[in-house]
């Protein structure tokens, strides 16, 4: 057993038992950080501020929402929102981060993309972030189920359906998800179990997932340079803070994240009071009701670019591009072949292919939201047929860059 | 500024990616409808200038007019039946007339009364033709000026009506919808509010009464037409408004009549809708300005921090 002294001071008493001098020099003030980096790699401080916000906002409001298919509906938008103190302020919190959140992770996302920030022994922080990604897809489209509202009972048909699996008609699994034969009450049990216990366990285990894989490859910079952080690091104890590449993450590089995140809480706190109802799409303020189709059916707008690639082909083909995007990006360090973690700016083809994708895929939630009609249905073929072209395209693309 | 530049180029992919699923897809997926500002233009002019309210509350007293059917607890005439059975008799129970004149629009008012399928743009619903009557009768005239007897009527209602600045939400409400519209959140069914009961029997017999109610209600309109309690959230004010105003503009050939409501009827309508749908606006401005005041200063205080540590990094 360890050899413990009198205590000289509460720090002390906590310091001889958890060592909290040697976390902190770990975690903070000597977890270094290239000084070169913008704003953008604030991102994540951003999500993890959201996410704390969905997980607090989410706790009030499962204390009066009642999983119920006869009450649920009630129990959002007349006991949260009418008669439980300041329940709308927690009901449009969540509702606002959720959508929020998403714009967030494909900001994060695309920064990650244009400074190559999943290569050259980052590929476990890309994958586990896509892991993320799609964890909190499921979260959120198992949230959206809760409300029992119009547009969340019949995305859950749609969605379910899709399990089906096209020409293969495995309506046994189908049935098997939903516990029933449509959206009804094991199905609503089922998704608010997910909701509020699995995934967001699976969420946090990831988080910290991603934060571990971060360690040893460090976080990437603007310019791609290549640090030897150690010595960098020595520069910065010895005094030399000017002219060390690296800083400490406390206090300097979390002076720069809580600058950013402050700006960022503008922002958000500013939709939740005054534009709230961007988030919320008015069908689901509707009732659910199983005998009456919406006129339109789309999911949330940061669903519609997979639900356009799916959408413009016969089923089956379509089926198998829906499944090429979701797992695609998963790939994204082993089909990138240049040797380089630079910004595209400097990439070549690689630049004008990052435009590109990030153009096909606004074009595509964009015809993800619209009728599937006339020159929309055009559009939407051919930014799904892009999409899918520019993936196949890229290992060529990459292959060819010289390096750097 | 690099940084601004990166800025600038996140808010303009953000702000096009918004627009195009937002309002964008909005106007392509919802024909857009302007307000005829509740004038009413196609129905013949009504003119109140000389009309004779002693005659016009004779007219609507008088045997076989508007009280055979209509209560008018304003002047001591409760209903002749009890909601239920004028229901079941007329397919909706016939509104109190105390406050027509406050909710309705006199050119509305003055159309009703002489020809009450076209005022309320029901024709495709009751030809009179085919036999099919309106189950409100049109009034033909005490044996004088049409024009003039109708004027009258209109004046009475208007007279005893509750002034424009007392017409409160809930009797806008009943008027304009409540006698077809739930609204289980303010506490409302098609039979009016709902009282307040101590024996579970009575609770009951009254929620039986409502179904009996709805029954002939969603006879008469082929639909039991939908509990308004949140229409504020899943439709809008400018959609309810211009819906309300003709709702053949949007589902033609649909059961609802046009209502007829005037302009600052419309707008207590709509106060009634936001109480129930949305009760807690005026709260959330005011906590709002509250936190974004705090919030603002936090992002000072952090840009603030910022600038000191990093003084000494560059």
């Amino acid at each position: 057993m360890a050899h413990f002294t009198k205590a000289k001071s509460l720090h002390d008493w906590l310091n001889q038992r958890l060592a909290v001098d040697a976390v902190r020099r770990v975690m903070a003030t000597e977890y270094w950080i290239p000084k070169n980096i913008n704003f953008l790699w604030a991102m994540g401080m951003i999500l993890a501020v959201t996410f704390g916000l969905l997980l607090v906002s989410g706790i009030f409001l499962l204390m009066y929402y009642q999983p119920n298919v006869a009450t649920a509906f009630d129990s959002v938008n007349y006991t949260i929102m009418n008669e439980v103190e300041f329940g709308w302020l927690w009901r449009h919190v969540h509702g606002v981060a959720a959508s929020v959140v998403f714009l967030i992770i494909y900001i994060h996302m695309f920064t990650g993309i244009y400074y190559g920030s999943y290569k050259k022994g980052r590929e476990m922080i890309w994958i586990s972030g896509m892991l993320l990604f799609v964890t909190f897809s499921a979260e959120a489209f198992s949230g959206y189920m809760l409300p029992w509202g119009q547009m969340s009972y019949w995305a859950g048909m749609v969605i379910t359906n899709l399990f089906a699996g096209g020409s293969l008609h495995a309506d046994g699994l189908v049935e098997w998800i939903r516990g029933d034969y449509v959206p009804a009450q094991a199905f609503l049990n089922r998704f608010f179990m997910l909701h509020v216990l699995l995934l967001p366990l699976a969420i946090l285990a990831l988080i910290g997932l991603h934060f571990a894989a971060l360690r040893i490859p460090h976080v990437n910079n603007q310019d791609g340079e290549e640090l030897d952080f150690e010595a960098e690091a020595a520069k910065y104890k010895a005094g030399d803070k000017a002219g060390s590449k690296v800083i400490a993450f406390a206090n300097d590089f979390m002076s720069k994240d809580m600058m950013v995140v402050g700006i960022y809480l503008v922002f958000f706190f500013y939709l939740v009071f005054f534009h709230y109802d961007f988030a919320m799409d008015p069908v689901n303020f509707d009732p659910a009701d199983g005998l009456k189709t919406p006129a339109h059916i789309y999911p949330e707008w940061y669903f519609l670019w997979s639900y356009e690639i799916l959408r413009p082909f016969p089923t089956d083909p379509g089926l198998i591009a829906f499944g090429f995007a979701q797992v695609i990006f998963f790939l994204l360090p082993f089909l990138d072949r240049s040797p380089n973690a630079v910004p595209a700016s400097r990439r070549g083809l690689f630049n004008i292919w990052f435009w590109v994708m990030l153009v096909d895929m606004i074009v595509l939630t964009a015809m993800g939201k619209l009728p599937p009609e006339g020159i929309f249905s055009t559009i939407g073929l051919v930014a799904a047929i892009t999409f899918i072209v520019l993936w196949i395209a890229l290992p060529f693309i990459t292959k060819k860059e010289k390096e750097l | 500024m690099k940084e601004l530049k990166i800025l600038a180029v996140v808010v303009f992919f953000t702000l096009v990616t918004y627009y195009l699923v937002e309002p964008f897809a909005h106007s392509q997926m919802h024909k857009h409808i302007e307000s005829e500002g509740f004038a009413y233009e196609d129905l013949a002019d009504v003119n109140l200038t000389d009309a004779n309210v002693t005659n016009g509350q004779e007219l609507v007293m008088g045997a076989g007019a508007c009280l055979g059917c209509h209560s008018m607890e304003v002047a001591g005439m409760p209903a002749p039946m009890d909601p239920v059975t004028a229901a079941q008799s007329y397919g909706v129970n016939p509104p109190d007339l105390s406050n027509a004149g406050a909710v309705y629009d006199a050119k509305f008012l003055a159309s009703l009364i002489k020809n009450p399928a076209h005022a309320l743009i029901v024709e495709h619903k009751f030809d009179a033709e085919k036999g099919q009557m309106h189950p409100m009768v049109p009034f033909y005239g005490a044996g004088g000026d049409l024009d003039k007897e109708v004027a009258d009527m209109v004046a009475y209602l208007q007279s005893v009506a509750v002034k424009k600045e007392d017409l409160t939400a809930e009797q806008a409400y009943e008027l304009a919808c409540g006698r077809c519209h739930a609204n289980h959140y303010a506490g409302w069914t098609q039979m009016g509010k709902t009282p307040v009961f101590k024996k579970e029997q009575d609770e009951l017999k009254y929620k039986t009464q409502v179904l009996d109610y709805q029954d002939s209600l969603k006879a008469y309109m082929g639909k039991l037409p939908p509990d308004l309690s949140i229409y504020i959230r899943s439709r809008g004010a400018h959609y309810i408004e211009t819906f309300v105003e003709n709702p053949q503009n949007y589902l033609k050939g649909t059961a609802m009549p046009r209502v007829g409501v005037n302009e600052h009827a419309m707008e207590k309508v709509i106060e009634y809708l936001e109480d129930s749908g949305d009760a807690k606006r005026v709260e959330r401005e005011e906590v709002g300005k509250n936190v974004m005041i705090y919030i603002i200063i936090f992002a000072i205080f952090a840009i603030l921090w910022k600038k000191a540590i990093w003084r000494d990094l560059h």
